[in-house]
């Protein structure tokens, strides 16, 4: 009977036979990823198929239109201008013999809007010099410079495209301004094949075999007509005025409309927000603008005398200090804004204030010079107490610090009114006292910082986004070398290979960028979901270090809870934030001379110094504090406090 | 899990048996059985016989085995506990020695064999089998293009779904994409709720994040839910609490049971009575550092000074292969109960459990500050050099 039940079974099973087996083994093989697995693998964004090859045929193109330069400078103009430019060229031709390439000819013609006279003067001029010469010879070798395209722009119409953005760019920027890729290929000089394998073989070598100083020159050459230019981030306690000040300041420099202004004035009443007008021009979003605070950074370019100066509205609140490190990570200078109005200067003051902890985190960033703007005087009718009040509480603190007494500045103002930003005070109460500068004479007194342009190349990526047009832009900060069109790259931790499209800086297209500019980068050759915010760009040649595991020095801040061995933190690198865990303490040093005090303490407890090792999930991209100091500087926070900073010191 | 039976001699040999109830429950099974341990169980085998012809079938049988456990494998994400080990009792298809894969299912009982069951096995199974369920949370925890969608229950905290996306930051020009990005975030945030959440089971959902988003997604939940009348989701709207993190990261977790408002909801979970033990061991370490100490050294020679307070100790400790080890930190435990000490079993899986195995997985804080352990530390350290 038992075996007949048997064989009723077995014929039964044979059915699911599949089933069976899997059953048998009691394992589910069948299942590569199980369901709750699944759950894990989360795919990003559909991939960008159609893209990619759209970015293919274009760089085919282009490349097509490089190697017959004359070619291309007829595509671009009407028949009419065709046949214009071609009698003008067979005339300059008679004039100068055959010493001049139809390419600069094309050139200079284009530059002089057809008019021989000037071009044969300015051919001529040039030979003298030699300088375009050597440019337009080397060709490909060269990295461009944009002067011989300065003129361009005016027969291409450029200017148009910030109209739109509500800012009226100062003329001097215009001439920063290049054409289109399309329209400056032939005379920029440089051959950009970037996709195609046979031409990319004899690029590379060359283009690597730029000595330093070349790179220099070229540096020197493309920034020495312009004024500098310097990254400022605004900082201070939540509710202290930062966006309020900074919109004012834009608006008394004119670079918000006056249709905007009155926009925003007209909506900011409509919800009974009017003292946040101002505000308004640096938080866009409408989240922002409802709840009267900035989440994001906030980004806006003015000029001064002699810089132009981008300027990064961080946030105030405590929850979002998280994107004020990634934009205090881009700055070369610091204001912090202080709230003058009694007990709110205060409360922004003492512990667990942001003031405090804003400073320390910019300093620990590596900003030096500071202009502390004492805002909302108005309030405490511009008392000359008040104010002295506050500056010596904070001098104190900023010496502590870690600023220098003769970086750090002292104004008095008014975001609302505006006083004391562009123009000297009018306040009777103000002038009294009062006879410095104003705010704009402070930032224009700031030094810019040496940019570390011989050094292989570091891109921080902040941002990622879908561009318009072919590829994918990924934003950020070029902290140490050069970076131009058409260079292979590494992206780092993935080490993914991809190469540079294109560039902008300011919404403006360069040939090259260089350290210390943030810059726009088109990639290619890469899905977007295989670059993600805090990775780094880096050098193939020269990549930068990819680790779990490193060692710190670091200075612990005022914390409640003392750090013990596997501790788990955030770490806050560039624009990346990951969790990690402190997995070992080294040693306990001291804070002034840096001698071991104590070997493998317990625990490390506030103000203290101490070496570290930091175990990261997954691997990121860091270099040492010798190398690189911008990416050798480490912030460990933990519910909401920084409690740490440090240096890279060993990379295990 | 249900206790069936429980046959323990006085010097500790004997066998229990279990009925596992629910998922959780093999988590307590998993923390039982040890290396070595027979655990006898109904199981599925796939018998072959060779018939007189020659031809061989296969089939599928239904049978109890009793196997000498040799690898213990637990899926922390299904909760299926899988014991690996070698046939000793004899069977009709499966011969003595074979070796053979226990899979532990729910609601089948099974009986586990242990030539010595220890105070913490026992104190195991009385956790196991107390009916006095508490609550089932569900936990969303969340920042800008990144949240973890996570159960939790007494003794386990489950990671159900995972979800990074990158959002493009606002920019001068292109609100358009962060926004766009933002809400397909929330889209997969909500969708995995739906998908993870038994809305059955779980008392309350925790929704926490830095800032407003929790706030942002909250209302845009609710929003669509209406829109695509969902009513699961209406219907269990009054389940959802909104706390506040520091971040996104899983770790944030601890900051959220700390959140008077969400114990409160979560009446006495353990994992919330974890997080305050572990933070009442860090406070006293940053006030008295003479009177916490981490490290099995440490803390061995507190409990010789009978200075032992509260036993933070980890059960991964007790997992452990080692026999030896194992009873080391069982009888620390009995010391420390003995002195009239209290303590506290971590289950490894919680945030805090994971913490303390950070921090060498057992710690304490003492009745009384003892600075000389400190100072034994640092003379040992210059041996080591």
């Amino acid at each position: 009977m038992s075996r007949h039940r048997n064989v009723r079974s077995m014929n039964y099973s044979e059915e699911y036979d599949g089933y069976d087996d899997v059953y048998g083994h009691s394992v589910e093989d069948d299942y590569c990823v199980s369901p709750s697995e699944a759950a894990f693998m989360y795919d990003r964004e559909g991939s960008k198929n159609k893209q990619k090859i759209g970015a293919f045929f274009q760089t085919v193109s282009n490349i097509a239109e490089e190697h017959e330069g004359e070619v291309d400078s007829k595509g671009s103009g009407s028949d009419i201008e065709e046949a214009r430019l071609q009698s003008c060229i067979d005339q300059v031709k008679e004039t100068l013999g055959s010493s001049f390439s139809i390419k600069e000819i094309v050139l200079s013609l284009k530059k002089n809007n057809f008019d021989i006279e000037k071009t044969i003067n300015d051919l001529l001029m040039k030979r003298a010099d030699g300088e375009l010469k050597q440019e337009t010879d080397k060709k490909g070798k060269a990295i461009t410079t944009p002067h011989p395209q300065k003129a361009q722009v005016v027969s291409s119409n450029q200017t148009t495209v910030n109209v739109t953005k509500g800012f009226d760019l100062a003329q001097k920027d215009i001439s920063r301004l290049c054409p289109t890729p399309r329209s400056e290929s032939p005379g920029s000089g440089r051959v950009t094949p970037i996709n195609v394998q046979s031409n990319e073989n004899e690029e590379k070598p060359k283009h690597k075999s730029y000595g330093k100083d070349d790179v220099l020159n070229n540096y020197k050459k493309d920034r020495s007509g312009e004024k500098e230019h310097l990254y400022m981030i605004v900082i201070g306690h939540v509710d202290a005025g930062k966006s309020t000040l900074m919109g004012h300041l834009l608006c008394a420099l004119g670079q918000v409309n006056q249709k905007t202004m009155h926009k925003y004035e007209q909506e900011s009443r409509k919800l009974g927000k009017q003292s946040f007008v101002y505000a308004w021009v640096l938080d866009e979003t409408g989240e922002e603008r409802n709840r009267g605070i900035t989440m994001d950074v906030g980004k806006s370019q003015f000029e001064t005398n002699s810089k132009i100066v981008t300027l990064l509205d961080a946030p105030g609140h405590k929850d979002f200090i998280p994107n004020m490190i990634a934009g205090a990570g881009q700055a070369d200078v610091a204001v912090l804004v202080v709230d003058a109005t009694r007990g709110e200067f205060e409360t922004g003051f003492d512990y667990g204030g942001q003031t405090r902890e804003h400073a320390l985190l910019v300093r620990s960033l590596g900003v030096s010079q500071l202009a502390v703007a004492i805002n909302k005087l108005d309030t405490v009718n511009w008392s000359k107490e008040r104010f002295d009040e506050i500056i010596q509480k904070l001098k104190v603190f900023l010496k502590q610090a870690g600023f220098k007494d003769n970086d750090v500045a002292f104004v008095p103002c008014s975001g609302l009114t505006g006083q004391n930003l562009v123009v000297k005070p009018t306040q009777k109460e103000l002038i009294e006292w009062y006879q410095g500068p104003t705010l704009i004479e402070v930032i224009d007194n700031f030094r810019v910082s040496e940019r570390p342009i011989l050094k292989p190349l570091r891109f921080s990526v902040n941002d990622v986004f879908k561009g318009t047009g072919s590829g994918f832009c990924v934003s950020g900060k070029v902290e140490t070398g050069s970076l131009s069109v058409g260079d292979k790259v590494l992206i780092c931790p993935s080490r993914e290979v991809a190469s540079v499209k294109g560039l902008l800086t300011d919404d403006s297209p360069k040939q090259v960028v260089y350290a210390g500019d943030q810059a726009q980068v088109t990639l290619s050759g890469i899905e977007m979901q295989n670059v993600s915010v805090g990775n780094i760009i880096c050098d193939p040649q020269n990549p930068v270090h990819v680790t779990t595991k490193f060692q710190a020095r670091v200075v612990i801040f005022n914390i409640a809870v003392p750090i013990t061995k596997g501790y788990s933190v955030v770490l806050h690198h560039q624009s990346l934030v990951e969790p990690v865990i402190v997995s070992k303490l080294i040693a306990q040093l001291n804070k002034s001379t840096g001698e071991v005090i104590k070997k493998h303490p317990r625990c490390l407890t506030k103000n203290t110094s101490a070496l570290i090792e930091i175990q990261v999930s997954r691997p990121i991209g860091v270099e040492l504090y010798s190398d690189c100091k911008e990416l050798g500087r480490i912030m460990l926070r933990v519910g909401g406090a920084t409690i740490a900073a440090g240096l890279i010191t060993k990379i295990l | 899990m249900k206790l069936v039976y429980k046959n323990v001699d006085k010097d500790g040999q004997g066998t229990v048996g279990l009925i596992p109830e629910e998922p959780e429950d093999m988590w307590h099974a998993y923390n039982l059985i040890s290396e070595g341990d027979s655990v006898r169980s109904s199981t599925i085998r796939k018998v072959q016989s060779e018939s007189s012809t020659g031809s061989s079938t296969s089939s599928r049988v239904r049978t109890t085995l009793t196997i000498s456990v040799e690898n213990i494998d637990f899926d922390t994400q299904a909760c299926v506990l899988r014991l690996k080990g070698r046939n000793i009792e004899e069977n009709q298809y499966v011969k003595m020695g074979a070796y053979h894969t226990l899979d532990l299912e729910l609601n089948r009982k099974f009986s586990l064999r242990k030539q010595e069951w220890d105070s913490v096995s026992l104190e195991r199974i009385d956790v196991a089998c107390d009916p006095s369920k508490s609550a089932d949370v569900a936990a969303v925890i969340m920042q800008e293009g990144l949240a973890f969608v996570c159960l939790i229950t007494s003794s386990m905290t489950l990671v159900r779904a995972k979800i990074d996306v990158t959002i493009p930051r606002k920019r001068k020009g292109f609100i358009q994409q962060h926004e766009k990005g933002l809400q397909k975030f929330y889209d997969n945030v909500m969708q995995a709720i739906i998908r993870h959440i038994d809305f059955d089971i779980v008392k309350c959902i925790i929704i926490a994040s830095p800032g407003f988003v929790k706030d942002q997604f909250f209302e845009y939940m609710i929003q669509t839910a209406i829109k695509t009348d969902n009513k699961l989701l209406l219907e269990n709207k009054s389940k959802f609490v909104l706390a506040h993190s520091s971040s996104g990261f899983k770790h944030a977790l601890k900051e959220v049971l700390q959140d008077p408002a969400v114990t409160s909801k979560m009446a006495d979970t353990k994992a919330a009575s974890e997080v305050k033990a572990l933070e009442q061991f860090y406070n006293t370490l940053q006030t008295e550092p003479a009177k916490a100490f981490y490290g099995k050294k440490h803390v061995e020679k507190a409990c010789e000074a009978q200075a032992i307070e509260t036993l933070l100790i980890s059960d991964n400790l007790f997992r452990c292969q080692d026999v030896r080890q194992r009873k080391e930190y069982v009888r620390l435990v009995d010391t420390v109960r003995e002195m009239g000490g209290e303590v506290r079993i971590f289950s490894s899986m919680h945030i805090s459990g994971e913490q303390l195995d950070q921090l060498t997985g057992v710690a304490a804080i003492l009745r009384f500050p003892m600075p000389e352990l400190e100072e034994d530390d640092s003379e040992d350290e210059l041996e080591e050099d």
